[in-house]
């Protein structure tokens, strides 16, 4: 095999044996039928879950003895409007956004990622604030950003902007140059 | 005695009945470094409530980042954590670096840690100054405060920029070692160790500062974890947990270093972390300067890096790679990367996608200090509103990288 073919294995992280986290998580989720895609591109090990399943998965990931993913990393949102072309799975689902978890277990020492997909017309996701208690500023930030709804969200309100704020300015079809109206004191 | 009261009709249980009071704290506030406010509800001088309202320095970093190039990003991740900004030049580039599948020669990784090292430096120093000068130790501030003047003075010679060093560039840095860099490291260390030892003198066992930091703002080793501590902050409840060790980037494994932990996650064993990391981090930058090998700094392949002005002002194919370059961007490969360094306050991870385009589809930036705010209200509930001030220091929110 040529150095070149390699690395494009590589890049797509496919032909590789994969890692022990993930094939406990395929051997378990697999089954369970919750799991659309995995990869392990560039060696990050990703779990692509259907939104209904978010918290099965979830709660396997943190109790699991030999996975023990403890600490919620990193959420965030990717609009993939315009751009479905870079992850196969995305058109077939009719999704546009894809919720993105960044999961590390602070005693295995390993990460995993975990995406969502979620479609335009129903950007519902469940809340995983109770599960990890430190998601909860970061859902609200998707929120904020990106219009993501987090159900069972305790406090979801807007962050980053501020409350007369209108529309979700990190999706791909809010422009760049757009301005907000003045608002002035309240009181 | 009571009773004779209610007759005169004063009513001890009535006129001892406190009320909570509602107050706002910030946005600008003398004793917060950063740009932040606490909507508080006090019972006498007893926190009962804490509503942290961020976003006041929000600028759209992720919408400003995906209508740059890759190579235009740079000098924006340079605003996050702006008193340890190359650490966020290095995390964003070695994520690209990861997407596209190159490795910078050695040189430029020694370099990369050796910098990235006096950053940490950096921010320690103004993390652990202004928590200082907060609590009344002007003296102290200022002794660090010199300490981080003479570091900018090393940085501003090899990259031309004090504060903002936009100093590392997608497979590269701009530039190599200055003449006479390591005398000049020689001569500032030596001062800075003394400034530190003094540093040391005037706050650690200083009777006014224990009592304000020792048993204030604590957090046990299970709600560290799972409010997403990272960095000195969860490293003071005891985990020994740092990305450099971790998961080792750069020539990190190649260093001899020791990663300080506490006992009880307050206020005071945030302070004696960072104030063992300034140790520590001197220690690798003379190990980094001891092992630097010679040799190029920039990958050798025009698609990634710039080829330099000499070149492409002289020769054809540089001078079509850096037109590309520069009205194009590189076309990084479609795929995403997630890629964490050790910040100065904790896991910065950089998650990029690309959709082989010239400028990033999404460029999102895990911010350390963010998770940190997030459990403020867990760490000075029910505690005196005079603690929230050492709190809110060692946690240390920098406005730039929490609100991006």
């Amino acid at each position: 095999m040529g150095a070149m073919e390699m690395n494009e294995e590589k890049r797509r992280g496919q032909g590789a044996s994969d890692s022990e986290v993930l094939a406990r998580t395929k051997a378990v989720l697999g089954p369970m039928g919750v799991m659309i895609h995995t990869h392990s591109q560039h060696g990050d090990d990703t779990l692509v879950a259907h939104a209904e399943d978010v918290l099965k998965v979830m709660e396997f990931l943190r109790d699991d003895k030999s996975l023990k993913f403890d600490m919620m990393m990193d959420l965030t949102v990717v609009d993939y409007l315009g751009a479905e072309e870079v992850h196969p799975y995305l058109k077939p689902m009719n999704a546009r956004f894809e919720v993105v978890y960044h999961l590390y277990s602070v005693e295995k020492n390993h990460r995993i990622r975990v995406k969502v997909p979620l479609p335009e017309d129903s950007p519902y996701v469940d809340s995983v604030t109770g599960i990890w208690v430190g998601a909860d500023w970061f859902e609200r930030e998707a929120w904020d950003l990106y219009g993501v709804m987090f159900r069972g969200h305790p406090n979801l309100k807007r962050i980053l902007l501020y409350e007369d704020f209108v529309g979700h300015p990190l999706r791909k079809d809010y422009g760049k140059m757009k301005r907000q109206p003045l608002i002035g004191p309240v009181n | 005695m009571k009773e004779e009261n209610r007759e005169k009709g004063y009513d001890f249980h009535e006129a001892s009945r406190t009320e909570t009071m509602t107050i706002n704290m910030g946005p600008s506030h003398p004793a917060t470094h950063g740009t932040v406010k606490f909507f508080l509800t006090l019972d006498g001088e007893t926190i009962e409530d804490i509503d942290v309202e961020i976003g006041y320095l929000h600028r759209a970093f992720e919408k400003e980042c995906e209508a740059q190039k890759w190579n235009g990003v740079f000098p924006y991740t340079d605003r996050l954590d702006y008193t340890a900004s190359v650490l966020n030049n290095v995390g964003y580039a070695m994520a690209a670096e990861k997407l596209i599948g190159i490795e910078v020669p050695e040189r430029c990784q020694y370099l990369r840690t050796m910098i990235s090292e006096m950053a940490r430096m950096s921010g320690h120093y103004t993390n652990v100054g202004a928590g200082a000068l907060e609590l009344g130790a002007l003296t102290a501030f200022i002794y660090f405060i010199e300490a981080r003047e003479l570091l900018w003075d090393l940085i501003e010679s090899v990259c031309g920029a004090r504060l903002t060093h936009n100093y590392v560039r997608i497979g590269g840095l701009t530039n190599d070692l200055p003449d006479g860099f390591r005398e000049n490291v020689k001569r500032v260390f030596a001062k800075n160790r003394k400034l530190w030892d003094d540093f040391d003198i005037m706050l650690t066992k200083n009777r006014i500062f224990l009592d304000r930091m020792r048993d204030t703002g604590g957090i046990s080793q299970k709600d560290a974890i799972a409010w997403g501590f990272t960095g000195p902050c969860l490293r003071a409840t005891g985990v020994p947990y740092d990305v450099r060790r971790a998961q080792p980037y750069l020539v990190y494994d190649r260093m001899n270093f020791d990663i300080p932990v506490g006992t009880t996650g307050d206020n005071f064993d945030r302070y004696l972390v960072r104030m063992e990391e300034i140790k520590q981090s001197m220690s690798i930058v003379e190990q980094c300067l001891a092992q630097m090998p010679e040799g190029p700094i920039n990958v050798d392949d025009a698609r990634w890096r710039m080829p330099s002005k000499d070149d492409s002002s002289t020769r054809m194919e540089p001078l079509i790679f850096h037109f590309k370059q520069v009205i194009e961007g590189p076309s990084i490969p479609v795929g995403e990367a997630y890629q964490a360094v050790e910040g100065a306050n904790g896991e910065l991870g950089y998650y990029l996608v690309s959709n082989g385009g010239g400028k990033p589809w999404k460029c999102r930036v895990r911010p350390p200090s963010f998770a940190l705010t997030s459990a403020l209200p867990l760490l000075v509930k029910g505690s005196l509103l005079a603690d929230l001030i050492p709190t809110f220091d060692m946690i240390n929110l920098i406005g730039g990288e929490c609100d991006r």
